[in-house]
């Protein structure tokens, strides 16, 4: 798998929040096997302790970090975020969200297009959180955008795949861009279908950090990502309508 | 002077960002700045001289999903 030159192993990327505790996180990140993190930019009080000792532990962790524009709701507020982002953590790599919905914290496709256009310009590698429409993802494309992250489901919801067909599509009309499902699987199994649908890879957060045990199921969404990966490639057979008797019908004794 | 310091109001002796930053006890922190909503990267720090009510952002790294 290669996101914008760089060639990765692992098929699972991990989101960094909600877990119990930083060295749950920590034990989590390695239980995964993850090469590629998720993590971003917050105001804090005080001296800062708190942001300077994670950003210290994920140095520690050695795996690449992609920070986030989370909870930005305009183009300017997400390019702004995606600036200062580029300065904190030495990277090009942005996960560009620009949310348009509380609800469903639903992407903004508009303000992401023309802030993914912008970003693209200014030198960033852009992995835009987006929906599984193929107009928006060409439009992406076009942008710039070398990788393109789909929502399984809403953030946090643990609903899996919601337009299965959707995805499906997005896959087969973009058959050399890395796609990512990025948001709303909930179990392990989530993530083995869309990697049997052709995925490159899924970003799980909450499922992991939410889990009664968050490094157990690191380990059980890492196999079922290297499942799903396997069984992809392997060919998974074709649905039916009917039965297909798998026992050779010819050569059956006649005992009526 | 009075300036607003993510969100909140502040009196500063700073002239500059980067004469905040000192202020607020932040020289070595990793940290990005912004004001009034456009960035400010640190070697415009220096080079930015703070205006009474002007809206300074400071952000650190944080869990993110």
């Amino acid at each position: 798998m290669n996101f914008y030159g760089v060639d990765l192993n692992c098929r699972l990327m991990l989101g960094t929040a909600q877990y119990p505790s930083p060295a749950v996180m920590a034990e989590a990140v390695k239980a995964s096997g993850t090469e590629v993190v998720t993590v971003s930019l917050r105001r804090e009080s005080g001296a800062g302790r708190a942001g300077q000792d994670f950003w210290s532990l994920i140095r520690a962790l050695g795996v690449r970090v992609l920070p986030n524009t989370a909870g930005c709701r305009s183009a300017k507020e997400a390019v702004t975020t995606a600036r200062m982002a580029r300065e904190v953590f030495n990277t090009k790599w942005i996960k560009l969200e620009v949310i348009g919905e509380e609800d469903t914290l639903q992407p903004d496709v508009f303000g992401l297009v023309e802030a993914a256009r912008i970003l693209a310009e200014d030198g960033f590698e852009v992995f835009p959180y987006t929906t599984e429409d193929l107009v928006v993802a060409e439009r992406l494309v076009e942008a710039g955008c070398r990788v393109l992250m789909p929502w399984g489901a809403p953030i946090g919801s643990a609903q899996g795949l919601n337009n299965a067909f959707g995805l499906r599509a997005l896959r087969a009309h973009f058959p050399e861009v890395p796609l990512v499902v990025d948001a709303g699987i909930g179990v392990p199994s989530h993530a083995a279908r869309a990697m049997e649908m052709g995925y490159d890879a899924v970003l799980i957060n909450t499922a992991i950090a939410k889990a009664g045990d968050p490094v157990a199921m690191a380990a059980a969404f890492a196999r079922a990502v290297e499942a799903g990966r396997l069984a992809w490639e392997a060919g998974p057979m074709e649905p039916r309508e009917m039965a297909s008797p798998s026992t050779p019908v010819i050569g059956r004794a006649d005992l009526a | 002077m009075r300036i607003e310091v993510n969100g909140k109001p502040q009196d500063i002796q700073a002239r500059t960002l980067a004469e905040a930053l000192a202020e607020l006890g932040l020289t070595d922190a990793v940290l990005a700045t912004a004001v009034n909503g456009c960035f400010v990267s640190s070697t415009e720090r220096d080079e930015i001289p703070l205006q009474y009510g002007d809206r300074v952002e400071i952000v650190m790294p944080m869990q993110g999903g």
